[in-house]
């Protein structure tokens, strides 16, 4: 479903990610670990086209997203989704409205099935008595969700979350994770998760990988990851500071 | 100026602020030649467009009312005792009204547009971009630039003509009333001075040169917000530079067409 070779991008002197490959099944969670500034965020961007790689490849469904036309990007785009970490709800828009603003530009639903997918996605997420709220009305956790919504609206075949739960509660958080398991589980979907959040990835990922200084440093199973001998690896997750 | 005597002693900064304003330039003209492709492409976002104009519109209005109408009663309170010493009284009228609709209605209400709606535009794409609200859209699939950027500057361009009118009607009231107050003439016979004395090649190049202010108010707010970067800093500086920008754009712009609008409109 989803392979990356060899991917490369720096900003300036500095490159954050360092000959990145891996490769992701359909139907799998994959989470991608790494402290804060390592480039998980660049990674998910240069995926979606939101920024270029300097070199290497990123296949996504057999299309190299490098190689693609503005046009066909959007194709792949639709079916595509992005959770950003900020929610990045439209503002002057309420919760219909921003969920319906993909459907009514990409799709052609008519009004009442438009109505019926909105209304279906906000009691996925619990929140259909916020249908007629602006953002800002909104609490961090109810944005998320809102937000999460927006992303499944449109039925993607891939979703990329980019840290689902950061800055939430630990309960809030692990209402996002399990929600998250219940999606992938109705939708089947295939699914990035770029997190710093153990328990949620504990509760959603199947595979990860752990990026530092721009490189893997780790790959595999998630519950072997909290067990393991490595010292950057066992002070990331234990949240000590490292000793030089 | 505290800046600039700063940039000029420093050759170093005086270069890097000089490459910056030529990187500005090239950005936007490469920014704003985007505008003339994605116009004509669907779709169209008409609703959009109207919303903008309402908002703009609306927003702009009490302040280009009040403006409009001191405009008329300053300059024809400033210049009455100077006609009357030349025994020129009663060309007054006719003098409030050609200003009005040549140069100062177009200039100062594409300046006060400026100030209100482009400091407003790139705070609220600026806030877009570092929200990554545009990214958003982008991912989604939707051409972010359409949305957002050509349904703002078609807003822009369209809705300032209109404003214009209505600044130069309310100087022309403010000038009667000025002149009323002051030599008590009626309404009428300075009514009848003003038509008199305005052709139709007074009139069309001053409304014709606001499409050009109203694009760049549109242009400029635009381009400033959806380049912000750096956060809220970003948002604040993309505000207060698409009014110093579109200002200078502005009355640039306007020498121009002054210009051309004596060259083709000679008598």
């Amino acid at each position: 479903m989803v392979e990356v070779k060899n991917l490369v991008k720096s900003f300036g002197d500095h490159k954050v990610l360092d000959d990145i490959s891996f490769s992701i099944n359909e139907g799998e969670n994959f989470v991608v670990f790494g402290r804060s500034g390592t480039g998980k965020s660049v990674l998910l961007k240069c995926m979606v086209g939101l920024m270029e790689a300097d070199s290497g490849e990123i296949i996504i469904d057999g299309h190299k997203v490098g190689d693609l036309s503005i046009k066909e990007l959007n194709e792949l785009r639709k079916n595509t989704g992005f959770l950003f970490q900020g929610a990045a709800l439209y503002d002057s828009m309420t919760v219909r409205e921003n969920l319906e603003f993909p459907l009514i530009r990409n799709f052609n639903f008519t009004p009442g099935e438009r109505e019926k997918k909105v209304k279906k996605v906000l009691e996925q997420v619990g929140l259909l008595e916020a249908i007629d709220k602006k953002p800002s009305e909104l609490s961090g956790g109810m944005k998320k969700r809102v937000g999460l919504a927006r992303t499944i609206v449109t039925e993607p075949a891939l979703i990329l979350y980019d840290e689902p739960t950061t800055g939430l509660d630990p309960i809030t958080s692990k209402e996002i994770s399990y929600l998250m398991v219940e999606l992938q589980q109705d939708l089947n979907v295939t699914a990035i998760i770029v997190t710093h959040d153990i328990v949620c990835a504990n509760i959603v990922g199947n595979r990860a990988i752990v990026i530092n200084d721009g490189k893997i440093c780790y790959r595999g199973d998630i519950k072997a990851l909290e067990s393991s001998k490595d010292s950057f690896l066992r002070n990331f997750f234990s949240g000590e500071l490292i000793q030089n | 100026m505290n800046s600039l005597i700063k940039d000029k002693d420093n050759p170093v900064e005086f270069s890097s602020s000089l490459t910056q304003f030529f990187a500005t330039i090239a950005g936007l003209s490469i920014f704003s030649l985007r505008f003339f492709k994605d116009v004509f492409l669907p779709p169209y976002e008409f609703g959009e467009i109207k919303k903008h104009m309402d908002e703009l519109g609306i927003k702009t209005m009490p302040i280009v009312t009040v403006t409009g109408f001191i405009i008329g009663l300053v300059i024809a309170m400033q210049s009455q005792p100077i006609m009357k010493k030349f025994g020129a009284e009663s060309f007054l009228p006719s003098m409030v009204a050609l200003s009005v609709v040549r140069e100062l209605g177009p200039v100062i209400t594409a300046l006060i547009f400026a100030g209100r709606v482009s400091s407003g535009i790139g705070a609220e794409l600026g806030s877009m971009r570092v929200t990554e609200q545009i990214d958003a859209m982008e991912v989604s699939a939707i051409n972010p630039y359409r949305y957002l950027v050509v349904t703002r500057i078609l807003a822009c361009t369209l809705i300032l003509p209109v404003l214009t009118l209505y600044v130069n009607f309310l100087a022309i009231i403010g000038g009667y009333i000025a002149v009323a107050l002051s030599e008590g003439s009626s309404f009428q016979l300075y009514t009848n001075a003003v038509f008199k004395s305005l052709e139709f090649s007074d009139l069309i190049p001053g409304i014709l040169k606001t499409f050009a202010f109203g694009f760049i108010v549109g242009a400029v707010g635009s381009y400033k917000g959806y380049t912000a970067e750096n956060g809220t800093v970003g948002v604040g500086k993309a505000s207060t530079s698409s009014v110093v920008t579109a200002s200078l754009l502005i009355l640039l712009v306007d020498m121009v067409l002054v210009k051309i609008t004596v060259w083709l409109w000679a008598p």
